[in-house]
């Protein structure tokens, strides 16, 4: 079983170019820091995907051992994980984050 | 014991000989939310390490969950990082 949601993880981080795993859903975060990542990808008005980490199905537990992070949300582009919340801010006040963003799209 | 936000400053400068630790405890802004129901303290850190340099930001925050590694789980729920090398100082 562990198995299959590390697959799960891999498959769906390889698949989608814009990645949130993030606590609650796109429409009602349930944590400030993922709302925030919410908010700044929303701002972006690029498509991205959310996976919910409160869903019970083990993503909690099974996706800080597939990144090596610790903490929600975790924001991947283009298969890399770029960070949690603070760095995603950061990149996006510094517009870092809009060409990552762009070019993985346009890729 | 220490308060959680002095072990955190220890921590860092033991770990990753950082320069300067600044540490802001934001639990009690947080303090009615679901995620904090269990306990546990929201910071806001910025650390200056000579060890960043030429590290990419997730691995500086990597650098800094290690170093907190044994406080993450129970006294730390959250944590806001700024990591920054001396020469990247404002």
């Amino acid at each position: 079983m562990a198995e299959d949601i590390m697959d799960r993880i891999k498959k769906d981080i390889e698949s989608n170019k814009i990645i949130l795993y993030i606590k609650g859903t796109k429409e009602q975060p349930m944590c400030g820091f993922s709302a925030q990542a919410v908010a700044i990808f929303s701002q972006l008005g690029v498509p991205f995907e959310t996976r919910d980490v409160l869903d019970g199905s083990g993503l909690r537990e099974a996706l800080p051992q597939h990144s090596n992070w610790p903490t929600f949300p975790q924001v991947f582009v283009n298969g890399e994980l770029v960070g949690g919340c603070d760095i995603v801010t950061e990149m996006y006040e510094k517009g870092e984050l809009q060409p990552l963003v762009q070019k993985a799209i346009a890729g | 014991m220490a308060d959680v936000a002095e072990r955190i400053v220890a921590a860092l400068k033991t770990r990753l000989n950082a320069e300067s630790v600044e540490i802001a405890d934001e639990s009690a802004g947080h303090a009615g939310h679901a995620g904090a129901m269990r306990g546990g303290g929201h910071y806001r850190v910025t650390v200056v390490s000579g060890e960043f340099a030429g590290k990419s930001r997730v691995e500086r925050h990597r650098m800094v969950y290690e170093a907190l590694e044994s406080e993450m789980g129970a006294a730390i729920h959250a944590l806001a990082l700024r990591t920054l090398a001396p020469d990247e100082r404002a």
